[in-house]
């Protein structure tokens, strides 16, 4: 066998220079409660998932609502790396090296009309598939959504891939959304469906807990949660703590927000 | 009684054992919080079951291991907080901000406190000291604690409830226990 030597590639407008986490913390510390709710259940578990085939459906506010087959999906995008912070909004944080399209190129493909005004993502449902589910934990399937002006920042991305290799399961294969300047659960994770609708979704967490987790759930290290502040963070891998950062150091996102109240809209 | 402090170390040696060979996982930090947290209330559960016990079955072990049960409980609840104040870099002020403004962690904070003054008139001499009387009603705190220990436990989880609504039904098992007397005159 030749070894194989990893040549860093150059790094894009979108990656951050941060030292990339382990993979096998990536793939071993995860909350995917469609698997269990201890973080490494979905490890564990996750190998019960089938992401082929894997169809996408798309519909709501778009001129031609249709059901595409992932591969074939995948196929009108060319694949990008993006190394993203990742912060989870229990306070810990990652760098990964993410490998899809943007978000923006999809939902421009999917031609939305003028009412649509957010994205609403829709998790895989089967709790055959999906151990987690056969307990009602949240309300399944989980759901996410973005306001349509988010959805199409160029940093709004889904993912196929890890590190160049195909998305592990128990990270959300085989397609999920990655929206870095956001608290993790936003990234919704096994998309089956993605409608575009007029009205601001009704999402899982914030249904859950209305509380604790809102719509926008943007990094914010001004706006601690209930139960404890969100002003640092652990990064896995490090020890000790590091500052949290407004839209976890993605400022270029801020006008999407002005004059909007982020201590009310959390 | 050796065996009771040999057990009850022994998830402290093992603790420290994974922390030192990496097998507390990707955020050992969290991993340790929690076990420690849990021994905490496993163990103060367990002493505030030492004497329903001995009510119902007229054995005489169980009160003679209760106040190494009740020791281990604080001292696993100190190493609970110790980890906590190590995740924050023993910042004062970040323990100041959470004690005063969310019940989570002033309820786990009171819990400790409260084990405090009872780990410190443990002895045979301090009961002697206080009286039986005195002694007895101070030490019934450990129910104030254990139910405090109980409520950061359902505050601290983040949607699953199961568990810790187990603990405190366990806790409140043994609350009503105590005050059903059976008819033994002793006690």
């Amino acid at each position: 066998p030749v070894a194989q030597v990893r040549r860093p590639r150059p790094l894009g407008p979108y990656d951050t220079k941060e030292a990339v986490t382990p993979y096998r913390s990536v793939t071993t510390y995860n909350n995917f409660y469609e698997f269990g709710l201890d973080k490494g259940d979905p490890a564990r578990n996750a190998g019960s998932l089938r992401t082929r085939p894997w169809t996408v459906t798309i519909d709501g506010e778009v001129k031609t609502p249709r059901t595409v087959d992932l591969d074939t999906l995948q196929s009108w995008f060319p694949l990008e790396d993006r190394v993203y912070r990742m912060r989870c909004v229990e306070g810990w944080s990652m760098v990964i090296p993410w490998m899809g399209f943007p978000l923006a190129a999809l939902i421009r493909r999917a031609d939305p009309t003028g009412a649509a005004r957010y994205v609403k993502f829709t998790a895989l449902h089967d709790p055959e598939q999906m151990p987690g589910q056969r307990r009602p934990v949240l309300d399944w399937p989980y759901v996410e959504g973005l306001r349509l002006d988010e959805a199409l920042h160029p940093l709004a991305f889904m993912a196929v891939g890890i590190e160049g290799r195909v998305l592990p399961n128990q990270n959300g294969a085989p397609l999920r959304l990655v929206v870095p300047w956001k608290y993790g659960f936003k990234s919704i994770k096994s998309v089956v469906r993605i409608t575009l609708t007029r009205e601001m979704p009704r999402t899982t967490w914030a249904l859950a807990a209305p509380s604790e987790y809102g719509f926008y759930a943007n990094v914010n290290p001004q706006v601690p949660h209930p139960r404890w502040s969100q002003a640092t963070e652990r990064r896995i891998g490090e020890g000790g703590r590091r500052p949290t950062l407004l839209f976890n150091g993605y400022t270029q996102v801020a006008d999407l927000y002005r004059g909007l109240d982020l201590r009310r809209n959390f | 009684m050796p065996a009771v402090w040999t057990g009850g170390a022994l998830p402290a040696v093992i603790l420290v054992w994974d922390a030192l060979t990496g097998a507390l996982g990707a955020n050992p930090v969290q991993r340790a919080t929690l076990q420690s947290g849990l021994l905490t209330l496993a163990l103060l559960l367990l002493s505030l079951a030492c004497t329903p016990l001995r009510l119902l079955t007229g054995w005489t072990w169980p009160a003679r291991i209760r106040r190494a049960l009740g020791l281990l409980a604080f001292g696993y609840g100190t190493l609970h907080f110790l980890i906590y104040l190590y995740d924050h870099g023993f910042t004062l002020a970040v323990m100041q901000e959470d004690v005063l403004e969310r019940p989570f962690v002033t309820a786990g904070f009171l819990a400790l406190l409260l084990l405090l003054p009872l780990a410190l008139t443990s002895t045979p001499a301090s009961v002697r000291r206080l009286g039986f009387r005195t002694w007895t009603r101070l030490h019934r705190l450990a129910y104030a604690s254990a139910a405090l220990g109980a409520l950061h436990y359902f505050w601290g989880v983040k949607q699953d409830r199961t568990a810790p609504l187990v603990w405190a039904a366990v806790l409140l098992g043994l609350l009503l226990l105590r005050w059903y007397r059976p008819s033994r005159p002793m006690s």
